[in-house]
């Protein structure tokens, strides 16, 4: 097991927003982490990746006790994430952006060597033509695959995406998915935040579903499309239960 | 070697302004020309040390010119009372401003945004006060430089000399650890954290400790200075050492010239005290001289956030490979 999440609790104040999860990951696989609004998922990576400290429970990555640790600790043991609303360096060129994921990732670079892999990283996610662009001038589906750049960038044991598809249009995501695939190919494991249905169904090895904190349901992707307690969680929400059953509907930008 | 060049035209640039005006005085062979380079070169010695704090990590340092302060309390102390000579007085100011700024960080660079700007103000009052209560330092009279120890010099025009150049030097010395700071890892790491400091440690950068050393390096130049300018003006007080209106100049000066540039700090110093020359010789406007320095300092966050060198880098991809 990669990532070991272990009864994780987080309590804000009187709020349970991530209630007794426990999660496994094997090493090359993608797991899809999904629920309605507000279920707690940016939450729970938020305590897998030491954004702050769970309440209770642990979490273990390649055998090390991660949970509390500082997000800087976790990133450069090789667990790095992209944020569900982009976070670029705005004055910094794109190039740079990425140099900093590659400099202070699991393989601690130098300048020059991260350059390298900067460059190398831009090219494999299609920003090789933006390199000495600020990144504050990218548009939103740029911005995404800088996210997914400066993550990769630290050559990572394992990848956070939290909602890299939001907001792309068709092409746009179906161009991320491959980027995706190729990432897995490359051996890195890969656990997703996603609301656009189709895709995450179809790239996952297994779902989870959260609601209200909770875990719900587990399991391969087509026995989670027909849980019962997950169509219920969903209830409410007829667009989202469309596109469970519908697999070629897109969703509008959630956020 | 040309490939050596053009990587650090970016530093070559500052210096040969630096030159320049180093040069002026004795040029001219004009003792009141070498006082008016002489506080130029002050002021941009300060605003590039605030500078790597201000302009690459993001914080508001208000009260930076504590560490000035501290550091001409911390030399005379050693020189009129145990009799040190200057180097190592100017080496003490500079090592105790940088201790200081270090075990100051620790607990304050927590705070963001306006939080650390205040607390830097409540810092530098807290350091009048109790430099005031402390006799050994001469309590609100301050101390004096006992004119024997010009001796050495040749007297007071020889001291001048030597602190004028010794003044050229930590010039020198800031602007090529701004740019060399600018260029390395350690630099990169500190425009990181100024652009999204959570975004940043969430890429691995140990925010704590970089914004703890950069806070550091931009303490021990003012710390070095203090100590040279207190010598050089005979005397030292609470009121003088830790003048808040000072540490507002010094962002003007940053501001104005262009935050996070190298060359910047040194514009901007060098046109403000220019210009306050010219406002403090107008029998009109010499009581409103900081009035000016409040509005100019308006203006530039309102209309040119990036300052005279960083609004030159937007407009113009050359511009932007030769002025760091």
């Amino acid at each position: 097991m990669i990532l070991t999440v272990d009864h994780v609790t987080k309590r804000f104040g009187g709020l349970t927003a991530v209630d007794d999860v426990s999660v496994e990951l094997e090493e090359g696989m993608i797991l899809g982490l999904i629920g309605p609004n507000g279920a707690g998922k940016t939450t729970l990576f938020n305590c897998i990746t030491g954004v702050y400290p769970p309440t209770s429970g642990s979490v273990v990555f390649r055998g090390k006790e991660i949970a509390g640790s500082k997000a800087y600790t976790v990133a450069r043991m090789g667990l790095a994430r992209t944020h569900q609303i982009v976070r670029p360096l705005n004055d910094l060129t794109v190039r740079e952006n990425v140099i900093v994921g590659a400099c202070y990732g699991r393989e601690n670079l130098g300048l020059r060597d991260g350059a390298k892999v900067a460059d190398e990283v831009l090219e494999f996610v299609g920003l090789a033509s933006r390199t000495e662009e600020l990144a504050g001038k990218l548009n939103v589906a740029q911005k995404k695959r800088l996210e997914l750049a400066r993550a990769l960038a630290a050559r990572p044991h394992m990848l956070l995406l939290d909602e890299v598809l939001a907001g792309l249009n068709t092409a746009e995501v179906t161009g991320m998915l491959d980027t995706i695939r190729a990432i897995r190919e490359g051996g890195v494991t890969i656990l997703m935040i996603e609301h656009i249905m189709h895709a995450v169904m179809n790239l996952s090895d297994r779902i989870i579903v959260l609601d209200y904190g909770k875990l719900i349901a587990e399991g391969a992707p087509e026995a989670v499309a027909q849980d019962e307690r997950v169509i219920e969680a969903y209830l409410g929400d007829p667009d989202i239960i469309e596109e469970v059953t519908d697999v070629d509907a897109i969703e509008e930008d959630p956020t | 070697m040309m490939d050596f060049l053009k990587r650090t035209v970016g530093l070559w640039i500052p210096l040969l302004v630096v030159a320049g005006i180093a040069a002026y005085p004795l040029i001219t062979g004009s003792d009141s020309n070498r006082e008016a380079m002489f506080s130029i070169l002050l002021a941009i010695a300060l605003a590039s040390s605030l500078n790597i704090l201000l302009g690459y990590t993001g914080y508001v340092s208000f009260g930076h010119i504590v560490f000035f302060g501290i550091g001409g309390y911390a030399g005379l102390y050693v020189m009129t009372v145990l009799g040190w000579n200057i180097w190592f007085a100017v080496l003490l100011g500079a090592t105790v401003a940088g201790l200081i700024a270090y075990l100051l960080g620790s607990a304050i660079l927590r705070l963001r945004g306006g939080y650390f700007a205040l607390a830097t103000i409540g810092v530098n009052e807290a350091m009048r006060a109790l430099t005031g209560n402390i006799d050994a330092l001469g309590g609100p009279i301050g101390m004096d430089v006992n004119f024997s120890l010009y001796k050495p010099f040749g007297g007071p025009g020889g001291m001048l000399q030597f602190v004028f150049w010794s003044v050229v030097a930590l010039t020198v010395l800031v602007i090529i650890i701004s740019f060399v700071v600018k260029k390395s890892k350690f630099g990169l790491g500190l425009q990181a954290i100024r652009e999204d400091e959570d975004a940043a440690e969430d890429m691995g950068v140990v925010a704590p400790r970089a914004k703890t050393w950069a806070y550091v390096l931009s303490a021990i130049i003012p710390g070095a200075l203090g100590v040279l300018f207190f010598f050089k003006n005979g005397h030292i007080e609470p009121g003088e050492a830790f003048r808040l209106a000072l540490s507002i100049e010094m962002i003007v000066w940053v501001m104005l010239g262009g935050i996070g540039t190298v060359l910047g700090p040194v514009v901007g110093a060098g046109l403000y005290q220019e210009t306050r020359k010219l406002l403090l010789t107008n029998a009109y406007l010499k009581n409103i001289q900081l009035a000016v320095a409040g509005a100019l300092l308006l203006a530039i966050v309102l209309f040119v956030p990036a300052g005279i060198v960083g609004w030159l880098r937007s407009r113009n991809a050359r511009l932007r490979k030769v002025l760091e």
